[in-house]
């Protein structure tokens, strides 16, 4: 059973750095890579009754889409390279959700770009990457 | 952006038609005067009153009671068993982490609130103990803690038999539990009877409680923190209906989600403010709070302050619970039912705690300030928000400023959700499209103009009358689908019991 590395992907040039980055790093240690791309998603967020009952349409389609927009035409790309790549889809709170499948897929190493993002709100609730180091149980590679 | 500009032309025709209306009376005597004969006799048939002692009892608030007292026994006093499990659902506990993403049940509640705090919990609370004396609170507080258990039955059968269509979009609501549940008892014409009623009710009921109550009461505030009687907008309610229809209009016409999901958000925000100045001005009188609570006592079993007396007390305690609430009434049940859940009887636990937020906790406080302000002697002649402004007022002069943000904010978030429960039942009648559609629009939109215009007499009576004209269809469908919701609610509290259902954090 091969080791499995993560990469957080969402279609950017940064992320697809990381992810092109990480291949590298998975392929000379042998090891899985696992492409995943998390929907920022709060259960206590409030919503209009429209959204209420186009939430389960909506939910439908943003998968589909970041699966078939973002996540396979990077995997694609990297099968085609000779990686082996598995990929998902997650709704939550992008750095705790990064750390649960790091948990469930008992992943050795995650791989996150830079945030690019200096605005004032992430200076004071800081950013995915910076969360994501606080909360990790494994090493985090954060690629700038 | 074509239908704002749509939107934007029909307003300036409502304009110019009211304007032209204006040769001799104002606009707002024209429109009062054209429309109050037809809101006084729909409001005197479903208000048909039987005199008890001296005050009127209306039958349909003893239906109301009746209902929520029957379901309180017949589920084993459910809301008082139930609260910890609601809690437990609302942070979670018990979702499933793959179904992140959907709606979960503190999203369904918060809308479902948001649908219901609203000018009832700030006017229509002055009006009950206006009229019904301190002694209205106690049986306002009694009918919010009994209208838990018709909530928990309305919203569980809202779950259990709402549509998901193929698309992935869910409608559900009395329409659909009416129909398909009494379908499957083989009394499906019954079923589709009540259905319609109730989705005619529920247009009228939109256009009523959901938009001209709330229109007329947030206008009657700008007119106070404006100078009153003197004020610039004193009679110019129309031109203060067309502002707020145009708004409206940019939501529920343009498709702005922006502003929705502002106003969405807003609201919370705006209850918990709200609840924070009742309790400052609480405070600021600590030495009344012993006095006040012996008042509200006092004067639900001696009737003291009450016009008719402990009935009338009652009557307007029980009433004005009912318009806040809703409870019985089924509108909420249309927001609950769009939840992720496998297990009907979770979104019912969950909805009971909405009369308890609306009426136990912000309609009392509401209550409570008037009371112990001793605005019901100083403010006296004066009713409906007027009056709680005046309470406010009583702790610092600039506190109805703020009341009137809180006042439009809700009257805005009710009005957009009552525009989409007034919208499903019409699409429930005639179906959907875009064009079907359309016409609900303008026609709720009207309805603001009219509902800012008139005075408030006709206005309440008219929107009391259409709410309550839903609890008609909606509590014979409760009472004949009970047993399902039994069944679910045991199963489901069974499997808790059981471990089956496991708490995933």
């Amino acid at each position: 059973m091969p080791d499995i590395y993560i990469a957080a992907y969402d279609g950017s040039e940064t992320s697809r750095r990381t992810v092109l980055f990480a291949a590298e790093r998975a392929q000379l240690a042998q090891a899985q890579l696992h492409l995943v791309y998390i929907l920022e998603w709060s259960p206590y967020s409030f919503l209009t009754q429209e959204e209420l009952a186009e939430r389960h349409q909506r939910r439908s389609q943003e998968i589909s889409r970041a699966t078939s927009s973002i996540l396979e035409p990077m995997v694609q790309e990297l099968t085609a390279a000779g990686h082996a790549v598995s990929s998902e889809v997650r709704y939550g709170n992008v750095a705790k959700t990064i750390n649960e499948i790091v948990a469930e897929k008992g992943a050795k190493v995650v791989y996150v770009a830079k945030s690019n993002d200096t605005s004032f709100a992430s200076r004071l609730l800081g950013s995915v990457p910076s969360m994501l180091i606080q909360i990790a149980t494994v090493p985090v590679v954060v690629v700038p | 952006m074509n239908y704002l500009n749509l939107c934007k032309f029909l307003g300036a025709i409502f304009a110019l038609f009211f304007v032209s209306l204006s040769a001799q009376a104002s606009i707002d005597e024209t429109i009062n005067n054209a429309v109050a004969p037809i809101a006084n006799a729909v409001s005197s048939v479903i208000f048909f009153s039987v005199p008890v002692g001296e005050a009127q009892l209306p039958l349909i608030v003893l239906w109301l009671i009746i209902a929520a007292t029957v379901f309180t026994i017949y589920f084993g006093f459910i809301q008082f068993r139930v609260v910890g499990q609601a809690l437990r659902l609302v942070r979670g506990v018990y979702s499933d982490p793959k179904d992140a993403g959907e709606v979960s049940h503190f999203q369904a509640l918060a809308t479902a609130v948001s649908g219901t705090v609203g000018l009832g919990n700030i006017a229509g609370v002055a009006v009950a103990v206006s009229i019904g004396g301190p002694g209205a609170t106690f049986w306002m507080i009694l009918a919010g803690l009994l209208g838990m258990a018709s909530k928990f039955t309305e919203c569980t059968l809202g779950v259990k038999y709402r549509n998901e269509y193929p698309d992935g979009s869910v409608s559900g609501g009395p329409m659909y539990y009416l129909s398909k549940g009494l379908a499957l008892q083989n009394k499906a014409a019954l079923g589709k009877f009540l259905a319609v009623f109730f989705a005619i009710a529920c247009i009228f009921g939109s256009f009523g409680g959901g938009n001209m109550f709330q229109a007329n009461q947030a206008f009657q505030q700008i007119v106070v923190v404006t100078g009153g009687a003197s004020s610039f907008m004193a009679d110019k309610g129309w031109l203060f209906g067309l502002i707020l229809a145009v708004l409206t209009g940019a939501v529920i016409i343009g498709g702005i989600k922006s502003i929705a999901r502002v106003t969405e958000k807003l609201v919370p925000f705006m209850a918990i403010w709200y609840l924070l100045s009742c309790l400052i001005i609480i405070l600021l009188n600590y030495d009344k709070i012993a006095w006040a609570f012996n008042q509200i006592i006092d004067g639900a079993f001696t009737g003291a302050g009450a016009t008719g007396g402990i009935i009338g007390a009652l009557i307007q305690g029980f009433k004005r619970a009912a318009f806040s609430n809703e409870a019985g009434v089924g509108s909420a049940s249309i927001a609950h039912s769009a939840v992720r859940t496998n297990e009907p009887a979770t979104e019912g636990i969950v909805s009971t705690l909405e009369p308890f937020i609306d009426t136990v906790v912000i309609c009392t406080m509401t209550a409570l300030v008037i009371v112990i302000t001793g605005s019901l002697t100083s403010g006296s002649g004066l009713t409906g928000v007027e009056l709680t402004s005046h309470a406010f007022a009583s702790a610092f002069s600039w506190f109805p400023y703020l009341l009137s943000v809180a006042v439009l904010l809700f009257a805005f978030s009710t009005m957009i959700s009552w525009s989409y429960y007034g919208l499903k039942a019409w699409t429930y009648l005639v179906g959907e499209g875009k064009g079907k559609e359309l016409i609900f629009k303008f026609v709720f939109l009207a309805f603001i103009v009219l509902g800012s215009s008139m005075s408030l007499g006709p206005v309440i009576d008219f929107s009391d009358a259409m709410i309550f004209a839903m609890s008609i269809a909606n509590i014979i469908g409760l009472y004949m689908l009970m047993p399902v919701v039994k069944r679910e609610v045991n199963q489901y509290l069974a499997k808790i019991k059981s471990g089956e259902i496991k708490r995933v954090r």
